[in-house]
This record gives structure tokens, C-alpha cells and sequence, in this order.
């Protein structure tokens, strides 16, 4: 961490024209300091230096912005008067803007998650503009029905905006789980109280001032930074906000079904942890399977809900697959994540890293094989090498629980009817992956895969055009 | 199959009030005559051609097991229904099931617990595995099956109608056309909609080719209500087959009956074992073992608000199964003064009146219009003094009894309150009669906002009549409710008619008539009043996991 301090911590500064006022609460259109007086920092994970520090929300607060958001959604008000053509106009000029300030919203992104640069800018990024864009042309074809029903009557359905949605966005993919969120609540003519995660405010915050310069009308949409604990759960439990949107472990997923269920019967959507298969077959293009299996699990330092973290690989192929995965594991350059060779930057926190290293252990001492790996960079804060472990057995944690780390844990299959028994066996059903030539194995395999998403020969192959979401414990409907 | 060789039902009290209805009856006074009185022939004469309703009433001929296995599949009425056997329950408990117009026992039924859903589950599970009959079926099959389903309920028409009546102090004519009509229609538009619920394709972004399928949920638990016993039976279990779920049922500890004559008839159409479980019991032992039961994968639930709450935060709690609630409702009537008064009046009389206030989507604040107030007042008076009360299988009759004693003594506390209160009470306002759980039908003037009347659920013959100036004055009050059921409006008048369905938070709308619900029509509430939609593609929907499968081509656009 020593090293190149200097040379970090002049990226610390805010690249902010706006200046320290965005860090604040955004209500109505305007930058309000926190009811109780308090203030939390934000770290940049990369350096462990503080970035700053941002108003802290708490329960009045959110009533604040509840009460803005209540109002904005009034009958009359201008929200509700607006043409749907019009707010997908708004829509698409909120693109505009994150388009033209690509290259700050990514700076702060890879500031506050430590994620590579690079990744910030073409990912996250280009997919917030198309998700908006995608969101925007929505707008004005939100159709009814006309349903023919028996006897002398007309049957119509509208499809009618809920009202002030409640979102809790996690830190991992900070803008783009937030537009996720915002993009679709906004297009159907709701109004929205958001949580950004208390690690990663600030790409939030910048949104509220370009949604400001955009020129929504004042509370449709409204950030209150903060915890999960005060924030999040004034959000899920409050009675004037009539759904909640969450995105983040199953262990708090639950939690806000059940104060969603306590409070006012609020409708909930939930998008939560995965321990996602990833079935490479005999037949299967090996160049590909193990490098869409690689980024598959360590894209993103392995911090995503879709991380391929059970890799099934037939017997006949398994010692090569074990030796290419471990090669391109060895390969995956780490460090500085404003460097542009930089494939893997730092966890998110200290407490997601000693978990991370937790698991690493209980891997070794349940007898998996390490292959490489298997520890924390030496010199460096909340940097993990990235590990590899062959021999895993379906009943060691690693193979169990969600790692949310650069951790590949690669098992063995002998038949499909196996590995598909083996795959549905866990809580989670968030996404599968399937690598095959055969098409009667690769249709066979999505039908029987119990998850959301089934990526045939790719990963991560996620478009705002695809509905996102998952079976079981995964979650509750559906994103995009 | 498991054979219960006891059954201690008693159809005495059946015999009996269906020979009093033979005594009552004036020839050709009414179409229930054409149809009761031949069927009573058929049932005492030839019981080999209506042999469940013959079971029904002589028990003794299924204590019989040789005569069982000889005529045919065996109808119960009073046990557990688990893969297509019937079971006794695990701690040998029952309950007794009443006729609520004479208070007397019908017969008692297994009464399921936990550990009874728990089998239930195991068998709805395994139906449900991969390569199961089920799973493998195809599509039209499953169609076919329910298309059978709804045959065999047309052909038990009467008898069903007639159980519906005597367990659920339904009006017979209503139970008869209504209720199993609407059962009828609906597992017709299920069974129709299998062949139409398709993929849809996509091309995202990139050499990429998607497409969903909209697969089973798994194993559904549902837990329907007494006031429509059979017909919200038919709502759950009908989309749930439909998509290809296997389902654990709990029909209403009231009125479990017909929903276990159905099991018989699902048994009979050929239904593989396990897709359909039907455990009677009470709520906070089955109800609850469903609502948080780790291996149930959604749970669909019709009743109160507070139990919905209960349910929901189970589902949490357990293993984050979905939901889909129907709840209370308080639902807003508008009259607005350049309606059709006698339409308006005689609609909202029914909104309010039909099976006894006993529904979900009772207009039970109605508002009208200052200027044809006492008018409206006058006339809604005069019709509910028409009613006339009785056993709910006598023809003629036009109102049964409340469903048990707790409802009838809520009921008639909220009509103390309205007088307590200052609403002008213009006719009923107490009990009726000096047996089984009948309530005048009652009518409130005066009524305003802050009353319990007015904005407590009475689920019973209580009509409020409330009095509006203005349009935004009369949306503002309709909205003020954490309830968001169901709402009407009456008008001539096309912008308002459109003003106000637009501004109403409720999950439906009718204007100009009211109670209008047909299986092609989704049906749920805003806010409180539940989450998620029944029937229609909306309510399908509900039934099916999405799942977004995504394939790497080498060149998309060629």
C-alpha cells in the first residue's frame, strides 16, 4: 500500500464540477445536509484512503424524501401530467448526460469500488446509457389490453404506475444496479426513494445532479445515502412507499420481504445471491469454455451475483480444463485499477475480504486441491490472488456458499443426468451456464437447469432487451 | 389406495332438509323446482346413476369396501387427499363442518397439520420432478385433462351446487348458476390457454440468440376461502395446473366439502397422483405449516388482510416463496346524480348484498351524488326490505345465513357501532330469526368517513350510503383507504366515467355495473388489498418462473 501512494492519492480528489455540495441528501431537486447531523466517509478500497464523506440518511430523512416523492406522484402534479412520450424523453437525455460524463461517473465508480477502469467505462457504463435508451423507448408503449369477456361489456386493463418505489442498491455494480432500478420505476411513471450502498454513494449522487440538469420535476426521483440497518429498513418497512426493489444478499432479502409484509403489503422485487453453475462438456470448445469460465467467476474481483463459482466439467476433459483455467488464472494481472493493464483490482471491504480468505481456508482444509492462489497480495490492502481449486466435492463450503471473491472452485461430472441433479441441488437459482456443441445437450440442459438465466457457449451475457432475475432463493421477479 | 372403512357422516340433517324443501315446494313455482325435484328422484330411486350424490347421502354404501372397489373409484368426503389416496391425518384428529342456516353438524373431516402438509409436499414434490408423468406431459395433454375436470364438475353440477348451498348458506340459485358456472368457465379458459402460452424470442445485442420459456413454478400452496369455497378452489388450482404446477391445497375449515368432492373428481379425469393435495385444516397449524414450509415454492392466498400479512412474512422468513395475496377490500360505489337511478340503485343493492355482503369486493361505501341523495336513500331502502330470509336451498329465498357464529357477531357489533356513531339506521340493523346466523339487511344513511362503518370491512348485508359534492372531492374520499380492491362508478357521462376509473386506486374498475368477473379478466387489488393478479394472462402469469435462455451464434444478421 506504501508504494505508489503519492501517485493514488492524487486521484482521490473529486473529479466533481459540482463540488462537495452532491454529497449530500437529494430531495426534491436540492442538496440537503442529514436531519441527524451525522456524516459517513467512503473509502477508495484500492488505497484504503477516505474519499470523502457524505451526509448520512436515517429514518427521518427518508420520511423527508418519502413525503417528496408522495407529493411528486400526487394526481395533478406535473410528474403525473407529463405525456409518456415526455418522460422518455427525460429518459433519454439522462442518457445523454451519463454519455457525456462517461469518463467522470467511471472515475468514480473505480475510485469508490476499486474496479479496473477500464471495466467501469465499457461496462458499467455503456451499460447504464443503453439500459436508459433501452428504458426511454418504453416510455409511450406501455399498452393495456382489451380482453373479450362474456356478456354486454368492455374490458380494458391499464397498466398503472405503482407509485413511490422504494430501491436498495448494492456495491457492487453501483450506477448500473441503480439504473437497473431507476430506468424502468421512471419509464412507467413512478416515483423513486433510492439507498445507494453505504460503500459506493458517489456515482449515485452525481446521477441526482444530472437528473436535476435534466430537468425531472422535483421529487420523482430522490437519493438518501446511508445503512441498511437505519435507511434500508426505514425504506422497506415505511407505509407510503407501495414497492421495494432490492439487489443484495439473500440473508437481507429476506428481511425486506418480511417488513415489506409487516408494514403495508408493499410489492417486492428481489435480485439476490447465486452460487451459479457452469456445465462444460466433453464436447464443448475448450478455448472458449475456459475463458468465458475465467471471467465468468473473476470478473469484477469474483463480486457479482452471477459469478460462474461451480464449475462442473466432464471427467474426460477435467485434467485439461484444470491446467488451461489455472494458466489463465496465473495470467490475470492485477493492481492499480486506473492502470490500463489491470484485470482484477481490491475487494470491496475488510469485511468482504476476510470472508473471501475464510472460504480460501475452509477450501484447503476440506481437501480441495489448490492450484493457485489461495492468499492475499503481500503488500497490498483488500487485493486477493486469484484462486483456483480443482477437486471440490459438491459438500465443501466453497462449493456451497456464495464466495463473492476471485475464487474458482472446478468440479467433476461424470453424466448429464448427474451434473443437472447436482446443479439444482442448492437454494440458489440465479443464472447456469452451459458449454456444448451438441444442440439436443444444450436444450436439454436449459430446460433442466432450475435458473433464471441460461447462457449456451457465453456468459454474462446480460441485455436490457433479456429479463434478469431468480428461481428460488435467488430472488423474487424480474429485472429488465 | 388407502380405504377408510368408518365415516362417520351423518347426512341425516342433508336428508332432512332436502326432504323439507320436497315439502315446501309448490310445483313449477320456480326453475330450482325443474331442477331439484328430478334429481331428488334420481337420488332416491337410482342411486346407481348419481352414485356420489348417492354416497353423499348413505354413507353406508362406501363403509363397504367390497361395494367400493366394485363401483368404482372411491368418493369421500371427509379425508386428506394425497397422491390421488385418500388419508387419514397423522394425529388421528377431525373437525366437525356445519350447515350455518340450522347450526347443525353436516359431519366431521380429517383435520390436517403439519405433518400432513409435510406428505402433501413430498408428493406434490415428487409429481413435480424431472421426467415425473407430469413434467413429461404434453401441453395439450394437460389441457385435455382440464378440459375433463371441467366436465366432470359440469356432470356433478347439482350435487356440488347443492353441497356449495348447505355448507356455505349459499343461496342454492346463486351456487347452481353462479359459482359453478364461473368454475366451469374457468377451468374451460385454463385448459384453452395451454395451447397459446408460448416462447418469446430475442435478439439482444451482439451475436446472441434468446429466448423464454415460461416454466412451472414447482409446487404451489393455496389457501382459499369459505365465501366462494369451491369457485376460488377452481381460481388457484386451474392456472396452477394449467402452467404445470403440482399444488397443496387448504380449503377453508368451514367449508372444505366440495373442494374434496372435486379431489374425486380430479382422481376420476385421470390427474397423475400427487399433482393435486387437498389437506382440510385450520389456519395456524396448515395454513401456517404452507406459508412456511421450505420446500413449497409459491403460495397464493385468498382471505383477510391480516392473514395475508402473516402469509407474506412467512414466505419471507422460510424460504422467499412468491406470494400472490387476495385480500379485503372497501370498496368505493360512485353514483353520480346523472346516472341511471334504477340501474344504479338496484346494481349497488347487489354489489353490496350478494351471498349475504360475504365478498371480497362488496361495495361497501357507497357514495352519492348530493342532489339525488335521499332519492337513492329512498329506494335503496325499499328494495332491501324485499329480501327474504331462510334456508338458503328453499325457493324463494333470497338471503341465507352469515358463515358462523365470529362473523355474525363481528357483524352485528359494526352495525352497534354505526348507530353509536350517528348514522341514520333505515331498516334492519339486528339478527334474525331464532336459528342459524341471519342478519336483517341493513342500510345506513348519513354515514361520513371517520365511522367504522365506513371504512372497516363488515363482509356482511350492511350498506352505507355516503353523500359527495364533487368529483375531486368524491376521488379523494375513494382513495382514502389502505384497501384498493375493486371500485364502481355510475354515469352517463364519458369524461367522467374515464376521469374517475383513471383516478381510482383499485385493481378493478366497473362502470356502470358492477361484480362483473370472468376468467379472461385479471382481478386483484392495489395497496392492501393484495399483490399479484388472478386470471386472465395477468393471473397465468403469476404460475410461471421466467427464464431467459441466451445462445452465442456465430452471426446473428447475416
Amino acid at each position: 500500500m506504501s508504494r505508489g501512494r503519492g501517485r493514488r492519492s492524487g486521484r482521490s480528489r473529486l473529479p466533481v464540477k459540482q463540488g462537495p455540495q452532491i454529497l449530500r441528501i437529494f430531495i426534491n431537486n436540492e442538496w440537503h445536509e442529514s436531519k441527524s447531523g451525522k456524516k459517513f466517509a467512503t473509502y477508495n478500497p484500492s488505497t484504503l484512503e477516505k474519499i470523502c464523506e457524505v451526509e448520512e440518511g436515517d429514518k427521518l430523512d427518508v420520511d423527508k424524501a418519502v413525503e417528496a416523492a408522495h407529493a411528486a406522484f400526487q394526481r395533478g402534479s406535473p410528474w403525473r401530467r407529463l405525456d409518456a412520450l415526455g418522460r422518455g424523453w427525460l429518459l433519454h437525455q439522462l442518457a445523454d448526460l451519463v454519455e457525456r460524463d462517461r469518463a467522470i461517473l467511471a472515475t468514480l465508480e473505480t475510485m469508490d469500488t476499486g474496479k479496473p477502469f477500464l471495466h467501469a467505462f465499457f461496462i458499467d457504463l455503456e451499460g447504464c446509457i443503453k439500459t436508459l435508451r433501452y428504458f426511454a423507448g418504453w416510455a409511450d408503449k406501455i399498452q393495456g389490453r382489451t380482453i373479450p369477456t362474456d356478456d354486454n361489456v368492455v374490458c380494458f386493463t391499464r397498466h398503472e404506475p405503482i407509485g413511490v418505489c422504494g430501491a436498495i442498491t448494492p456495491w457492487n455494480f453501483p450506477l448500473l444496479m441503480l439504473v437497473w432500478k431507476l430506468a424502468p420505476a421512471l419509464c412507467c411513471g413512478n416515483t423513486i426513494v433510492v439507498k445507494p450502498a453505504e460503500q459506493t454513494p458517489l456515482t449515485a449522487l452525481y446521477l441526482g445532479s444530472l437528473i436535476k440538469e435534466v430537468g425531472f420535476p422535483p421529487g420523482v426521483v430522490n437519493i438518501v445515502p446511508g445503512f441498511g440497518p437505519t435507511v434500508g429498513a426505514a425504506i422497506s418497512s415505511h407505509p407510503h412507499i407501495s414497492k421495494i426493489a432490492f439487489t443484495g444478499s439473500t440473508e437481507v432479502g429476506k428481511l425486506v420481504k418480511e417488513a415489506a409484509s409487516r408494514s403495508n403489503l408493499k410489492r417486492v422485487t428481489l435480485e439476490l445471491g447465486g452460487k451459479n453453475p457452469c456445465i462444460v462438456c466433453a464436447d464443448a470448445d475448450l478455448d472458449l469454455a475456459v475463458e468465458c469460465a475465467h471471467q465468468g467467476v473473476f470478473f469484477n474481483q469474483g463480486q457479482c451475483c452471477t459469478a460462474a463459482s461451480r464449475v462442473f466439467v466432464e471427467e474426460q476433459i477435467y485434467p485439461e480444463f484444470v491446467r488451461r483455467s489455472v494458466e489463465y488464472a496465473k495470467k490475470r494481472p492485477i493492481g492499480d485499477p486506473f492502470d490500463i493493464r489491470t484485470e482484477q483490482g481490491p475487494q470491496i471491504d475488510q469485511k468482504q475480504f476476510d470472508k473471501i480468505l475464510d472460504l480460501i481456508e475452509s477450501g484447503k482444509k476440506e481437501g480441495a486441491k489448490l492450484e493457485c492462489g489461495g492468499s492475499a497480495m503481500e503488500d497490498r490492502g483488500l487485493f486477493i490472488k486469484p484462486t483456483v481449486f480443482s477437486e471440490v466435492t459438491d459438500t465443501m463450503r466453497i462449493a456451497k456458499e456464495e464466495i463473492f471473491g476471485p475464487v474458482q472452485p472446478i468440479l467433476k461430472f461424470k453424466n448429464i443426468e448427474e451434473v443437472i441433479k447436482r446443479a439444482n441441488s442448492l437454494e440458489y437459482g440465479l443464472t447456469a451456464a452451459v458449454f456444448t456443441k451438441n444442440l439436443d445437450k444444450a436444450l436439454k440442459l436449459a430446460s433442466a437447469l432450475e435458473s433464471g438465466t441460461v447462457w449456451i457457449n457465453c456468459y454474462n451475457a446480460i441485455y436490457a432487451q433479456a429479463p434478469f432475475g431468480g428461481f428460488k432463493m435467488s430472488g423474487n421477479g424480474r429485472e429488465l | 389406495m388407502q380405504i377408510k372403512i368408518h365415516h362417520k357422516l351423518t347426512s341425516f340433517s342433508l336428508l332432512k332438509l332436502i326432504y323439507d324443501l320436497f315439502l315446501q315446494t309448490t310445483w313449477g313455482s320456480s326453475l330450482l323446482c325443474v331442477i331439484c325435484i328430478p334429481s331428488l328422484l334420481c337420488v332416491i330411486c337410482i342411486p346407481r346413476v348419481f352414485p356420489s350424490f348417492a354416497r353423499l347421502l348413505f354413507p353406508s354404501i362406501q363403509s363397504h369396501p367390497s361395494r367400493m372397489q366394485s363401483s368404482g373409484p372411491l368418493v369421500s368426503l371427509s379425508w386428506i387427499f394425497i397422491n390421488n389416496e385418500w388419508h387419514n391425518s397423522v394425529s388421528g384428529k377431525k373437525f366437525p363442518v356445519f350447515n350455518p342456516a340450522t347450526e347443525e353438524k353436516i359431519c366431521e373431516v380429517e383435520e390436517g397439520d403439519k405433518e400432513d402438509i409435510d406428505k402433501a409436499v413430498k408428493a406434490a414434490r415428487q409429481a413435480f420432478q424431472i421426467g415425473s408423468p407430469w413434467r413429461t406431459m404434453n401441453a395439450s395433454e394437460r389441457g385435455r385433462l382440464i378440459y375433463k375436470l371441467a366436465d366432470l364438475i359440469e356432470r356433478d353440477r347439482l350435487l356440488l351446487a347443492t353441497m356449495e348451498s348447505i355448507n356455505g348458506g349459499k343461496l342454492f340459485s346463486n351456487s347452481y348458476t353462479l359459482d359453478l358456472g364461473g368454475c366451469v368457465a374457468t377451468l374451460r379458459y385454463c385448459a384453452a390457454y395451454l395451447s397459446t402460452n408460448d416462447c418469446v424470442f430475442y435478439f439482444p445485442d451482439g451475436n446472441f440468440f434468446g429466448y423464454t420459456r415460461h416454466e412451472p413454478i414447482g409446487v404451489c400452496g393455496q389457501i382459499i376461502p369459505w365465501n366462494f369455497p369451491l369457485f376460488m378452489f377452481i381460481w388457484k388450482i386451474g392456472p396452477a395446473l394449467c402452467c404445470g404446477n403440482t399444488v397443496v391445497v387448504k380449503p377453508a375449515e368451514q367449508t372444505p366439502l366440495t373442494a374434496l368432492h372435486v379431489a374425486s373428481l380430479i382422481q376420476e379425469a385421470g390427474f397423475p397422483p400427487g399433482v393435486v393435495n387437498i389437506v382440510p385444516g385450520y389456519g395456524p397449524t396448515a395454513g401456517a405449516a404452507i406459508s412456511s414450509h421450505m420446500d413449497i415454492d409459491k403460495v397464493a392466498f385468498t382471505g383477510s388482510t391480516e392473514v395475508g400479512k402473516m402469509i407474506k412474512e412467512a414466505a419471507g422468513k422460510s424460504n422467499l416463496k412468491r406470494v400472490t395475496l387476495e385480500l379485503g377490500g372497501k370498496s368505493p360505489f360512485i353514483v353520480f346524480a346523472d346516472s341511471d337511478l334504477d340501474s344504479a340503485v338496484e346494481v349497488a343493492h347487489q354489489a353490496l348484498f350478494y351471498h349475504q355482503g360475504q365478498c371480497c369486493i362488496a361495495a361497501s361505501r357507497l357514495f352519492v351524488e348530493e342532489s339525488i341523495y335521499d332519492e337513492f336513500v329512498r329506494r335503496s331502502v325499499e328494495r332491501a326490505k324485499k329480501y327474504v330470509l331462510g334456508n338458503p336451498l328453499t325457493p324463494g329465498v333470497s338471503q341465507g345465513p352469515q358463515i358462523d357464529k365470529k362473523q355474525y357477531e363481528k357483524i352485528l357489533d359494526l352495525i352497534e357501532s354505526g348507530k353509536k356513531e350517528g348514522a341514520k339506521l333505515e331498516c334492519g340493523g339486528g339478527p334474525w330469526g331464532n336459528k342459524g346466523f341471519f342478519i336483517q339487511p341493513t342500510v345506513f344513511s348519513n354515514v361520513t368517513d371517520e365511522m367504522r362503518i365506513a371504512k372497516e370491512e363488515i363482509f356482511g348485508p350492511v350498506q352505507q350510503i355516503m353523500k359527495f359534492k364533487s368529483l375531486d372531492d368524491v376521488i379523494k374520499r375513494a382513495n382514502n383507504t389502505h384497501y384498493g380492491l375493486a371500485a364502481g362508478i355510475f354515469t352517463k357521462d364519458i369524461d367522467k366515467a374515464i376521469t374517475v376509473s383513471s383516478a381510482l386506486q383499485a385493481g378493478t374498475v366497473w362502470v356502470n355495473c358492477y361484480s362483473v368477473v370472468s376468467p379472461q379478466c385479471p382481478f386483484g387489488g392495489f395497496k392492501m388489498s393484495g399483490n399479484g393478479r388472478e386470471l386472465g394472462e395477468y393471473g397465468l402469469q403469476e404460475y410461471t418462473e421466467v427464464k431467459m435462455v441466451t445462445m452465442k451464434i456465430s452471426q446473428k444478421n447475416s
